[in-house]
């Protein structure tokens, strides 16, 4: 019961990460694929696979169309296939502003691949998963384009129920796993690895048989599933998601797309990885609060959230919520605040213009309130504080820290729960 | 071998396997005589919190600091390592304020050294290390781990291992188990505040992989005489909550059923983000809060949909069975 409940579990976790076939078994041309959240281009993580000898098309980057057009001579295929670099999926039914239709070409012509290039580097591609205005192509990929004659499903993430490592896959590939765990279930297949063993010659082998690969390919399979294994472990990954984990007609097991995310606890022996993250298509409250340590995830009300904890600051978004507000915020300060970190997580609370509402919730117990009330005041008096604010304080020096607010002259509410706190802070955007 | 033979094989490795490390839950109800070290002694938040920890009466007897053996800080030994601080002083239980990149060897050297209860305080220990961590402590049965990422243990008045505000707290009926620390607060100061004060408080932390569940928790408080009525405070991410109301389902029906009330934070999250802790993210369709509201109750627990409404509830829960 607890395996195949582990199992189910496994395969759930994998959906954030799966994508959709859309044509035949060019999978390379359509692809719905959700956000990656550490920030990697398609060519980086081709890039991390091949540095672990897992094996991907061949392919070069181009900035320029003049440079694309080397690469693909460079490159010597038989067809090429050309890729605007943008994180965002949905890059085969996009449009770019110079009014080329498509992020993703199959040509055999370098010529072809120069030319397009063109009409992609610098214009801003349009997909379902863009903001309206789209993203700005800073680069592409000139790659080898391969024929898939079979596809499967691959995957590795931390499982919390086994404890450890899982490697979960299907030789239903290519297409949504969900629904080959609902309909097909018998058609996923997992192994649970043993973090100090690694991933034995035996469940590699019969993982790869289970994926469908015969012969020879069963090998190459199993090989490739043990670097795939070696990667995850090695830049901290929380899950590594192949799918196609493709045949070529020639006999070649193939990854041809690998979602990573990755363990942002890790950053601190991963800097090369994190090096890479691009922000271009993120938040920019959100790039600018990481700056400061702050845990800040934008969602879209008007209330904005000031709150120490992960747990209370997700309660106070419910809770706002539960009172026929709308969060604009989450925001961990976390236990160890600095005065300056609440004056910059002040002021990106007010420079967000959807706010109307600013609510503080804070329960010190390593915070000291009296930090944060000075942090708030300093705040205020210099931001010109234009929006009802709503404090709520308990906890180590909470006595200095109202004292601090209420000598402070500034035009601040008292609240004395949660439930009470809640309820000014959306009464006050109706004031408005 | 078949699907069904293997998952069967490795159901029976599993449950051997934990059975050897479940057998020391009643690690973790700290008392009057505890005696405490503390890995990470000299450094800033080692420093600032044993001093509460003493302020607060706990027996901290020492602390370790590799390099510093044979010093003196706040009037108490240091130690080179967790065997000599143990040896040095009898110690039986470890808090550990050491940062992410040295943790978890520092939660492997106290494992080693046989120490029956080890607090983790640490945020942002990379998950590889843990899974590694966790591997070691499963399989031995001495050392009961609780975190990391975690504000730690207290029964109030006898003992305080951990970062939590002291004086919020008071001795009494109620079992308070957590994923939030801050949260926790909350619910202590409330039962605190109708009167029913708290007979143990574990907070369990943020982290996927971690060294204590809720199960391990509601086992000493279903056990405890003293423990009259369990708080449950949890987030999305994992199924550690329907795991609960599982085991709740099988060890609290009935007429002799404790009170359990519950708050999960998270209904409003978005899929696929991390809030703020590593182990709150709704990945994949799982691990949401409604479906782990739904659990709760449908296992007799009394979920509150706002967070300052735990204590209320829980004294409203305590009038109806004429427990006041």
């Amino acid at each position: 019961m607890a395996a195949s409940m582990a199992c189910q579990a496994a395969l759930r976790g994998l959906r954030a990460a799966s994508s959709k076939q859309l044509l035949g078994s060019r999978n390379q041309l359509a692809r719905v694929s959700p956000r990656r959240w550490l920030n990697l281009q398609e060519y980086q993580s081709k890039k991390l696979m091949q540095d672990s000898g897992v094996t991907v098309q061949r392919f070069f980057v181009a900035d320029t169309a003049s440079e694309a057009l080397e690469a693909a001579k460079r490159l010597k295929a038989k067809e090429i296939v050309l890729k605007a670099q943008i994180l965002a999926g949905g890059r085969g039914k996009g449009v770019f502003d110079s009014g080329l239709k498509g992020g993703v070409h199959l040509t055999k012509d370098p010529a072809v691949v120069g030319e397009l290039a063109g009409k992609m580097l610098g214009f801003s591609l349009t997909t379902k998963q863009t903001p309206k205005e789209g993203v700005k192509v800073k680069t592409v990929m000139v790659a080898e384009a391969l024929d898939i004659s079979r596809e499967t499903y691959f995957a590795i993430l931390m499982d919390r129920s086994c404890n450890g490592p899982v490697i979960v896959g299907s030789p239903q590939g290519g297409v949504d796993i969900e629904e080959v765990a609902a309909t097909t279930p018998e058609l996923i297949f997992k192994e649970v690895i043993d973090i100090c063993e690694g991933v034995r010659d035996d469940q590699a082998l019969r993982m790869a048989a289970n994926l469908g690969f015969k012969g020879p390919l069963e090998r190459q399979a199993a090989d490739q599933i043990k670097r795939l294994y070696d990667l995850f472990l090695k830049v901290d990954a929380t899950q590594v998601e192949v799918n196609p984990l493709g045949e070529t007609p020639e006999g070649q097991v193939v990854c041809f797309d690998a979602k990573i995310n990755f363990d942002d606890n890790a950053e601190f022996r991963q800097k090369a990885v994190f090096a890479m993250d691009d922000t271009a298509e993120s938040d920019p409250l959100e790039t600018e609060a990481a700056r400061y340590d702050l845990k800040y995830i934008g969602l879209d009300g008007n209330i904005a959230c000031f709150v120490n904890g992960a747990g209370l600051a997700m309660a106070t978004c419910d809770i706002i919520d539960l009172h026929g507000g709308k969060p604009a915020n989450f925001l961990d300060l976390g236990g160890g605040v600095k005065e300056n970190q609440v004056y910059a997580a002040f002021k990106l609370l007010t420079a967000d213009p959807k706010v109307e509402a600013i609510l503080v919730n804070i329960f010190g117990g390593i915070v000291n309130c009296a930090i944060i009330a000075n942090g708030i005041t300093k705040a205020c008096r210099e931001l010109e504080l234009k929006v009802p604010l709503v404090v709520r304080l308990e906890g180590t020096n909470v006595q200095e820290a109202k004292r601090i607010l209420s000598e402070s002259g500034l035009p601040i509410t008292s609240a004395t729960d949660l439930d009470d706190a809640a309820k000014k802070a959306v009464a006050a955007i109706g004031k408005n | 071998m078949s699907h069904s033979r293997l998952f069967a094989r490795l159901l029976l490795q599993q449950a051997g396997v934990r059975h050897c490390y479940t057998g020391n839950r009643k690690n973790l109800y700290i008392d009057k005589n505890t005696k405490v070290i503390c890995q990470g002694f000299t450094g800033k938040q080692g420093t600032f919190h044993s001093q509460q920890s003493l302020d607060y009466g706990s027996q901290l007897v020492g602390g370790v600091s590799p390099g510093k053996g044979g010093k003196t800080h706040l009037g108490l030994p240091v130690f080179n390592s967790v065997k000599e601080a143990k040896d040095g002083t009898g110690a039986n239980a470890t808090v550990i304020y050491v940062p992410p990149p040295f943790a978890a060897a520092a939660i492997i050297e106290a494992i080693d050294a046989e120490i029956s209860l080890a607090v983790c305080i640490t945020e942002g220990i990379p998950q590889q290390d843990m899974v590694r961590v966790k591997h070691k402590l499963l399989r031995q049965s001495k050392t009961r781990l609780v975190g990391p990422n975690c504000p730690g243990v207290i029964n109030p008045g006898e003992c305080k291992i951990g970062i939590m505000p002291g004086h919020i707290h008071k001795k009494g009926r109620i079992g308070i188990v957590s994923r939030s620390g801050t949260l926790t607060y909350e619910a202590v100061h409330q039962t605190t505040q109708v009167g029913l004060g708290q007979s143990l408080c574990v907070g369990i932390g943020g982290d996927p992989f971690n060294g204590t569940n809720f199960i391990d928790c509601l086992e000493v408080f279903l056990q405890d005489p003293k423990t009259e009525g369990i708080i449950l405070i949890g987030e999305i991410g994992g199924d550690a909550e329907e795991n609960a109301a599982e085991y709740l389902k099988q060890h609290n029906s009935g007429a002799n059923a404790k009170p359990v009330v519950s708050f999960i934070a998270g209904l409003t999250a978005p899929p696929g983000r991390r809030m703020g802790h590593a182990g709150a993210i709704i990945a994949g369709g799982k691990g949401g809060a409604k479906e782990k509201i739904a659990a709760l109750q449908s296992a007799g627990v009394v979920v509150s949909m706002s967070p300052a409404q735990l204590g209320s509830t829980m004294h409203k829960e305590f009038e109806k069975r004429k427990m006041l």
